[in-house]
């Protein structure tokens, strides 16, 4: 058990006292009425005073409906039934509850606040004449020398001027392994640098750097509230009144009618009854009134689940993106630079007959050594072994073709298929999807090598988790042609591919699945942010991937991914899912244990600590459930 | 204009429910928000009677709970 507060320490001293003196008058041997009662009053002021005192206070200044006014009324009310130690019990319980609830509350909050911890408290700006000074980050101007020691928090985005260093990004990203950078790489504030002295050039003022933006992306989620949330408190605001008014009704008219009807003309439900029974039951209802179990439970929970989030670096804009992510029936993912790594690799080597596969791959990078188009350095990345620059002679690059050179003293083409073609080299027709780089030496057809946007090592799984999380549909988008999306999508198991989009396309697909996906469901959208701003409002979901750093992404998606992986995604989706688990538990449990008691209470069966079970015992239950969501076990 | 302020001694989840309704009826009000965890209102109303509306709205929040007070 954590510290509690000083208030909190008194509540729970006076709580101690009030149920010892409750035990020992209990024991007491019979007293006579009035010392009876007497003696049940001490317990119940010292644990009951100041809600007796709220509720005064309170129905001066018209405050009928408050928790207060509503225990105290029951309490007093079972006292006037002579049921003293059921009042002071229930008195007693209540108290237990609302230090519960205001223990497990504090405990969240906390939990919350250390999560988003990220605030660097100084920096340590260095003057031209080397002299470091501690400032205030606010201060700090663009274009400074900020000095970063191992250990400390990085205050503001820069570049890496002087030193090299590993970074730990957990507290933006989740993950853990460490980022090595070096001089000319921008650096994130939020990070702390872990081995090596960093000397940055601050690049932005605080209030736009990483850390400011996300802490108030995280400050503005609470405002945006759940459709659950929302019910919860409307309902709140019906369900008092109407259970103080059956309690009302329930005491009134059972004890009218025994006044004014005969005996013999009383209904059965009447006969043998008093007023003060039905008066106990009236009071039983308003022990259940407070709404209390619910009104902080859902909040509770969606606050544990959008925090949790934030620990996965995913940052969720509002309770309601969560609730709606919980609902994704259609994902719509944006290829390249999503579910791809965005750049080229050599996926597979076809050598004509004759030729050894390292040959042909060894033959491409030479001829394009100097190149610098983003094919030719795909294809040198791939060879295995650093190659020997003075091998290649006599280099001409015709753009858009690709390179003839000698190699060795062999005449080397390697390019499209027109290149060769033009040079009198058959080619053989070939129908793979992604480019295509063919090789002919000394003008003999030597194979050809394929380059594709190779997938992100987690896409396949992160689709595969979302289906089993029950996202119906996985839509692929993409401006690349037919045969590459199709292989991409087969690979990765999408069910739904559209190639050759232009970004304005793109829109009216996702219009088009809007149209598609059920009143309940909802269609996400992941992009990496950059040009699909219309699509990331546009769908029910926007969720920008891989946007530290990205403004335009930030201000646009409802959900950011501190890091490019898609396997974020259905982790948020699974968080996401989990909480509203945990919101219709809570919400089905407390009316329904709410509901069987007010019955019961009806038909004079719940006793007053039925009552104050289906009150307070609910609310610690319910509170209890809803702090699973702040525990998030995997990222 | 948009504003956040932190209040203290907002002690019950209802009670934050039950100011949100209310400052939400205030004229002038655009948009009101209470968060009983984060322990802020977030209030988007007409600027030239800003001071006026947070008069009301503390107002509000003393007569629900009276030792709630938001900070300013």
């Amino acid at each position: 058990m954590g510290k509690l507060t000083g208030s909190q320490r008194r509540d729970l001293s006076r709580i101690l006292a009030a149920a010892v003196l409750l035990a020992v008058v209990r024991l007491l041997p019979d007293l006579s009425q009035p010392l009876e009662a007497v003696c049940y009053l001490i317990p119940y002021a010292i644990v009951g005073w100041d809600v007796v005192w709220s509720a005064l206070r309170n129905l001066v200044r018209g405050q009928v409906f408050d928790e207060n006014f509503l225990m105290a009324l029951a309490t007093v009310g079972a006292f006037f039934t002579t049921e003293y130690a059921e009042a002071v019990f229930v008195m007693l319980f209540y108290q237990v509850g609302e230090l519960f609830q205001s223990y497990a509350v504090d405990r969240s909050r906390q939990s919350i606040a250390q999560l988003m911890d990220i605030c660097p408290q100084w920096a340590n700006l260095e003057g031209p004449d080397g002299t470091v000074t501690q400032t205030d980050p606010e201060e700090v101007p663009v274009g400074a020398r900020i000095v970063v020691k191992p250990g400390e928090r990085v205050p503001l985005d820069g570049v890496v001027e002087e030193g090299t260093s590993a970074l730990d990004t957990a507290a933006l990203t989740g993950e853990s392994l460490p980022r090595t950078v070096g001089v000319g790489d921008s650096v994130l504030s939020g990070c702390v640098n872990q081995s090596g002295l960093l000397r940055l050039r601050v690049t932005k003022p605080y209030e736009e750097s990483t850390v400011a933006r996300i802490l108030e992306l995280v400050e503005n989620a609470a405002e945006r509230k759940s459709r659950s949330e929302q019910f919860i408190t409307r309902f709140a605001r019906y369900y008092t009144p109407c259970v103080v008014l059956a309690a009302l009704a329930l005491f009134l008219l059972p004890t009218l009618a025994l006044i004014l009807l005969p005996q013999a003309a009383l209904p059965a439900f009447l006969a043998g009854t008093g007023w003060s029974q039905w008066l106990h039951r009236a009071l039983v209802f308003l022990v259940i009134s407070c709404p209390c179990a619910l009104v902080i439970s859902v909040p509770l929970s969606f606050f544990g689940g959008v925090g949790g989030a934030g620990r996965c670096g995913i940052l969720v804009k509002g309770s309601n993106y969560l609730e709606a992510l919980a609902a994704a029936e259609t994902v719509v993912f944006d290829k390249t630079g999503t579910l791809t790594q965005g750049s080229f690799g050599v996926t597979a080597l076809h050598p004509a007959e004759g030729v050894e596969p390292h040959r042909l791959l060894e033959y491409a990078a030479l001829a394009e050594r100097w190149s610098d188009h983003p094919i030719s350095q795909s294809i040198r990345a791939a060879c295995p072994r650093e190659l020997d620059a003075s091998r290649v002679t006599d280099v001409r690059e015709q753009a858009g073709y690709g390179v003839e050179a000698l190699v060795d003293g062999n005449q080397v083409l390697a390019g499209s298929r027109r290149l060769l073609e033009g040079r009198g080299v058959s080619v053989p027709p070939s129908e793979l999807p992604g480019t295509l780089v063919h090789v002919a030496v000394d003008g003999a057809y030597a194979g050809y090598i394929v380059l594709s946007d190779l997938p992100k090592p987690d896409a396949k799984g992160a689709i595969a988790r979302l289906k089993a999380l029950g996202v119906k549909k996985v839509v692929m988008l993409t401006g690349d042609t037919e045969e590459a999306a199709a292989a991409v999508a087969a690979e990765l198991g999408v069910d739904e591919c559209h190639a050759q989009l232009l970004p304005g396309d793109k829109v009216d697909r996702v219009e088009q699945l809007l149209a598609q996906t059920s009143s309940k469901g909802k269609l996400v959208f992941v992009g990496d942010g950059i040009n699909d701003a219309p699509v990331l409002t546009r769908a029910d979901v926007g969720v920008a991937m891989g946007a530290l750093g990205s403004d335009a992404a930030i201000e646009a998606a409802d959900v950011v991914l501190m890091d490019d992986k898609p396997s974020k995604l259905a982790a948020a989706v699974g968080i996401a899912r989990k909480t509203v688990r945990i919101v219709r538990q809570n919400i089905v449990f407390a009316l329904g244990v709410k509901g069987v008691v007010l019955a019961m209470g009806a038909f004079g069966v719940a006793s007053m600590w039925a009552a104050v079970f289906a009150d307070v015992g609910v609310a610690v239950i319910a509170i209890l459930n809803a702090m699973r969501a702040l525990r998030v076990e995997r990222c | 204009m948009k504003k956040r302020f932190s209040m203290e001694h907002l002690d019950c989840a209802n009670c934050a429910a039950k100011m949100e309704a209310a400052i939400q009826k205030l004229p002038g009000v655009n948009h009101a928000a209470v968060s009983f965890m984060t322990q802020k209102l977030t209030i988007d109303a007409d600027d030239s009677r800003f001071e006026e509306i947070m008069d009301q709205a503390a107002a509000i929040c003393r007569k629900v709970e009276p030792h709630c007070v938001i900070k300013r």
